[in-house]
């Protein structure tokens, strides 16, 4: 088995952070990359299976079936009800806008 | 024995025959909420008491005005000879993790803390116009990420009945512990890796996760979209039974929901049990759990008081005519918690993404130049460590470089669980069983703090019951007896797609043949002093 308990590493963690948006404190910090790599560690067990290439990844448990499904609706156009009530569930409102701070301007490679 | 105390059949019988009103009932659970409750979860809730430590604190949002005028609306229309619904008068409380329409919907998290939802739950709605009296919400895991209730960021967290020292499980905690504890008669729960049955064995009642799609997730807080599966909690198969037919059935606003017709589940528990095919499997009287030092696995039974409720069952069961068939192989069990260690954190990551201090929740106070510094506060300071946790994990085992590593592979293993059931339940295959018998937990309620914090080792709690969220199929965990501490034992039963019906009608049998065990006249601690 392929262990390693620090597998995911400090600059591996800080780009993940990045990526998931989140801003940490150093004691969270610390807890959350030993508990990712203690969890990775687990995970590892998948890889001493021997999965056969017939095996197709399983997305649900429970097959869709025509019978079982319900047909597809049909692709119209509903008013919302209540979309003033759904705005003003913004911490920032302003007249009917919800108000965000700058969006920074990136240059698109 | 209060009213409270009645079961939710018994308590529509009641209202039915006007022996009692939905207000009175109604009364009933406010004042035992009153005697056992404690303090609701709070954001700043402060040091724990002395107090606290006795209390339950099931609650999150006690709604008692709209309960009066939900009981007393049951009542008007009883006195004009309405029908109000076959859940007429039943007190129920509802896991936080439901959209209930301008109510609180907390998910028991501060990213949600001042969410009032614009739109209520299908499940909910669908209690609601069976004449349901709503008690409010109940607390839970942060994001229903846990299996001790200790996550959520309202406290204090919900104490064990039995002996509030203890856990209640989780999830759904607060659920099963205001069943327990006589608060209500119904609890609406989901179960994600065992969110419904785990806390349901912990708090000494019946859960059952159904069949995915057999219930709305429409209005639910999502965590693992392809796993959650709303469901009842209950003090008995019958009441689960009512419940189940009230909430169950497709729902146009959900598309991974089964279209299929919802039977009438009380109908079918009286049907004769003789000549069902019950299996039982040594890969479920056996825990694997791997050694975080060492990186090896270990392998160790369950606990021999836990095993023995399972083999009296079996022997219920033999003696009611049930063929009981030993030996069923179920090798791909172990791989049930790797497998949602990979699977579940993908979606909690996608799912998450959209809590951005933008929309609606939480937005961080700090004064922020900029769109992505506002986001990263607000995410930062509004999710608890455990949303962090699986956000980070989903995005590792799914990024680019590793997804064919991680994602694709416990996929394909998800594959082989869903084998496993496939083979046992197979008409026409080696073992033909209508059921699988197993403990529901690989141990009893465990002391507050105990397991709490080490993530890997609480998942494992979810070793037994998440086999079945990964292959859809429905459980139910009912009480089977008492440990040496006097804490209940959890007994699980697993079937094929859609058979709800014979869980809960094997569930009423062994109910019924154990009526008069000594173990059921051991009421939880918080009742002593209030039955």
């Amino acid at each position: 088995m392929a262990y390693s308990k620090q597998e995911i590493s400090r600059k591996t963690f800080d780009h993940l952070v990045e990526l998931a948006a989140l801003e940490l404190g150093e004691d969270e910090s610390n807890y959350l990359l030993t508990e990712l790599n203690n969890q990775l560690s687990a995970i590892h067990e998948l890889e001493a299976i021997d999965i056969g290439e017939d095996v197709p990844p399983a997305m649900h448990g429970v097959p869709y079936t025509s019978e079982s499904s319900l047909p597809l609706r049909k692709d119209n156009w509903v008013a919302c009800e209540n979309a003033d009530a759904i705005i003003e569930q913004s911490p920032v409102v302003d007249n009917g806008f919800i108000i965000v701070p700058d969006i920074p301007h990136t240059t698109l490679e | 024995m209060q009213l409270c105390d009645l079961s939710a059949v018994e308590i529509r019988d009641h209202v039915f025959s006007k022996q009692a009103s939905a207000v009175e009932v109604l009364e009933s659970c406010l004042q035992r909420i009153k005697q056992v409750d404690g303090r609701p979860g709070t954001l700043e809730s402060g040091q724990e008491t002395k107090e606290d430590a006795e209390k339950v604190h099931a609650f999150i949002t006690l709604t008692e005005d709209t309960a009066h005028g939900q009981a007393e609306a049951v009542d008007k229309m009883i006195a004009e000879g309405e029908d109000p619904g076959p859940l007429a008068g039943i007190p129920a409380t509802i896991k936080d993790v439901f959209c209930v329409k301008d109510t609180p919907s907390t998910i028991g998290s501060r990213i949600l803390a001042n969410f009032i939802s614009p739109y209520t739950a299908t499940p909910v709605a669908r209690m609601r116009s069976a004449g349901a009296v709503l008690l409010g919400k109940v607390n839970l895991d942060e994001f229903t990420y846990g299996s001790s209730t200790e996550s959520s960021a309202f406290q204090p967290s919900t104490r064990n009945p039995w002996d509030t020292r203890r856990v209640p499980g989780g999830s759904s905690g607060g659920g099963a512990a205001s069943i327990a504890a006589g608060e209500a008669s119904l609890s609406l729960g989901t179960d994600t890796a065992g969110s419904i049955r785990q806390p349901a064995a912990f708090c000494g009642v019946v859960g059952l996760k159904p069949t995915y799609g057999r219930v709305s997730r429409y209005g639910l807080i999502a965590f693992g979209s392809s796993l959650d599966c709303p469901g009842p909690l209950a003090r008995n198969a019958k009441d689960a039974a009512l419940m189940l037919r009230a909430i169950a059935g497709s729902d146009p606003r959900d598309a991974t929901g089964a279209n299929l017709p919802v039977p009438d589940y009380l109908e079918l528990l009286e049907k004769e049990i003789k000549g069902k095919r019950i299996g039982l499997s040594p890969d479920y009287f056996r825990i694997t759990f791997p050694n975080l030092e060492t990186g090896e696995y270990l392998q160790q039974p369950v606990p021999t008081e836990i095993r023995d409720a399972v083999l009296k069952a079996a022997d219920v069961y033999r003696a009611l005519g049930a063929e009981v068939i030993e030996d069923v192989p179920m090798p791909n069990t172990r791989y049930g918690i790797p497998v949602y260690f990979v699977i579940s954190r993908v979606e909690a990551a996608s799912n998450l993404h959209r809590f951005d201090g933008v929309k609606y929740g939480y937005k961080t106070g700090s004064e922020t130049d900029d769109l992505k510094t506002m986001y990263r506060k607000s995410r930062g300071e509004g999710f608890g460590l455990q949303p962090k946790l699986r956000i980070l994990m989903g995005m590792y085992v799914s990024a680019a470089q590793y997804s064919e590593q991680y994602y694709r592979r416990a996929l394909q293993v998800r594959t082989l669980i869903r084998r496993d059931f496939e083979q046992a339940f197979d008409p026409n295959g080696k073992f033909k069983l209508d059921a699988l018998l197993t403990p529901t937990t690989p141990t009893t309620a465990f002391l507050m703090k105990d397991v709490y914090g080490d993530s890997v080792l609480m998942q494992y709690a979810d070793q037994l019951t998440v086999p079945a969220n990964h292959a859809g199929i429905p459980g139910v965990s009912f009480p089977g007896g008492l440990d040496a501490d006097g804490l209940p034992i959890g007994v699980q039963l697993l079937g094929p797609d859609f058979t709800e019906g014979v869980l809960l009608q094997l569930t009423h049998a062994y109910e019924q043949a154990t009526l008069d065990a000594e173990w059921r006249k051991v009421h939880p601690q918080v009742l002593q002093e209030n039955l």
